[in-house]
């Protein structure tokens, strides 16, 4: 794991804690850190959110633009997600181009918007075959403090509930602009959860110093109606297969608890 | 994603004519490129891979050298002409993730302990993709390892079940892949009961997980069981080889 490295007495006292069902920060073992969601924040992009975890801290922005489709799909929108480790969010980043654990939480988070279809593509078609549009959600890692897909995954649904399109005409194949917006369409809600494995034992929402520690991790994101969507195991660890449902039926519940956070009923 | 094809039938059979619970044919064969310190090849269905290991060799650049173990470099990689559409030769974002979440799938089996400032290079060249790409390519990555001589706690080995057509079915091939509900990927050390790559695309409740696991875990079970075939097939090829040649 690439982080700031934690002393060896440190990783002792994190990982003797949790053995006793304890942690250095003083949560439960599956206890999120504090959150706070902020939409909304850039008036440039189509969508955006900030999201706060604990001191770790994700902006998520979306802009839309118009392209042509994927010719196995022609008549729905497409979506991309890219990640950047922005150098100033920790003393681990580097400017470049994107590494092998940006492109993983890109593609975790991206997963989960994907297989739960949280955006209804099939609206986003212009011109079938020709034009439809384009989302582009940017995950910006402002301040790592662990457990980056949890806040990249919620500031980035956070953003899309968020966008707005413009409203548009199509004369002759061509794409006029017109004044006023519209909501983008999404129609389920993806929360991912992840569990850091510390000596065999599961915790929630690691932050920087239990990532350093942790001989495993795993993500499982949950739609609207609690199944799952994605699952992401990370890390050289492993787990039983005994560790990974009970963790299923952990992510369930946060999951639910979580989603609150964004959808209100 | 639009349905287009009936994957499994009435009778419970699927497209290639397999049962819900079978896997595909599997071949396999130990060291069969001579550069490589270690070498496979694994032919699973259409899938046909090759993996080969380097080292434990000489770092580069020197600075990722680690001061108590080998560092583990793993490159997966799809041919042009693997898939039905030239796919570039450069590495795409999907082969970054996967060389990633293999070489962490394989990493727990190595002792790298044993060989501090060195490196392993390992490298997966899918030749033709048939889904079950990721999983075909750990099962045969571990067998070049074991074939370079590094010391294993075990033979790792991997193996999809998934969602067709409500069905959850083992072994995914490739419309299965792109057209089913599901894909549960799983690699596993059957000797430690330790799940070391697990992702899953698509949708699942969790009852149906719950089974999806345990027909990959069955699969992984039978693969292994042909891993260790093909490893002593190497020794007893060279075994006969020597006492032919003793006899004359």
């Amino acid at each position: 794991m690439t982080s700031i490295t934690v002393s060896r007495i440190r990783q002792q006292q994190i990982a003797l804690l949790i053995a006793d069902g304890k942690r250095l920060d003083g949560r439960g073992l599956m206890d999120y850190r504090p959150i706070q969601i902020e939409t909304g924040i850039i008036e440039k992009a189509e969508g955006s959110a900030r999201v706060r975890l604990g001191k770790t801290e994700v902006m998520a922005g979306v802009k839309i633009g118009i392209g042509e489709p994927f010719s196995d799909r022609p008549d729905e929108g497409v979506l991309t997600t890219n990640a950047e480790f922005v150098p100033l969010a920790s003393p681990e980043f580097e400017a470049g181009p994107p590494g092998e654990e940006s492109v993983e939480l890109a593609r975790v988070v991206d997963r989960g918007i994907r297989e739960s279809e949280a955006i209804d593509l099939k609206k986003l078609c212009i011109v079938p075959g020709k034009k439809v549009f384009i989302v582009f959600i940017d995950i910006y890692v402002l301040n790592h403090d662990g457990n980056l897909i949890d806040a990249s995954a919620l500031a980035a649904l956070a953003a899309l509930m968020n966008t707005k399109i413009f409203k548009y005409e199509v004369k002759d194949d061509e794409v006029e602009i017109k004044p006023g917006f519209t909501k983008l369409p999404i129609k389920n809600y993806p929360i991912a959860v992840t569990f850091a494995d510390i000596n065999g034992k599961l915790v929630v929402d690691p932050w920087l110093d239990e990532e350093e520690v942790m001989d495993a991790r795993l993500t499982m994101t949950f739609d609207k109606d609690g199944r799952i969507c994605a699952i992401q195991k990370g890390e050289a660890g492993t787990l039983s297969p005994k560790q990974v449902i009970e963790a299923a039926n952990i992510a369930k519940e946060k999951t639910e608890e979580l989603r609150k956070l964004l959808v209100k009923d | 994603m639009p349905k287009k094809t009936k994957l499994v039938n009435s009778k419970g059979i699927r497209t290639d004519g397999r049962k819900i619970d079978e896997l595909r044919p599997v071949k396999l064969e130990v060291g069969i490129l001579s550069n490589a310190d270690g070498s496979a090849y694994i032919e699973q269905g259409k899938n046909k891979i090759l993996a080969a290991v380097y080292g434990p060799g000489e770092v580069h650049p020197r600075h990722l050298a680690l001061p108590d173990r080998a560092l583990l470099r793993c490159r997966y990689h799809m041919a042009p002409f693997s898939v039905q559409e030239r796919k570039s030769p450069a590495p795409s974002r999907r082969e970054v993730e996967l060389s990633k979440v293999i070489r962490e799938a394989l990493q727990p089996a190595i002792f790298l302990e044993r060989f501090p400032r060195t490196s392993i290079e390992l490298f997966i060249e899918v030749l033709q993709a048939d889904g079950g790409t990721r999983c075909a390519g750990v099962t045969v990555a571990s067998l070049a390892l074991a074939d370079a001589g590094i010391p294993m706690r075990d033979l790792v080995v991997a193996c999809a079940a998934g969602k067709a057509d409500g069905h959850i079915v083992v072994d995914l091939n490739d419309i299965e892949d792109k057209e089913g509900e599901a894909d549960v990927p799983v690699a596993y050390m059957p000797n430690f009961d330790a799940v070391s790559l697990l992702q899953m695309d698509g949708i699942l409740t969790i009852e149906e997980f719950e089974q999806a696991i345990s027909l990959a875990l069955d699969g992984c079970r039978k693969i292994y069981a042909l891993q260790k075939e093909a490893l002593k097939a190497k020794y007893q090829a060279i075994k006969e080889e020597v006492e032919g040649a003793e006899e004359e």
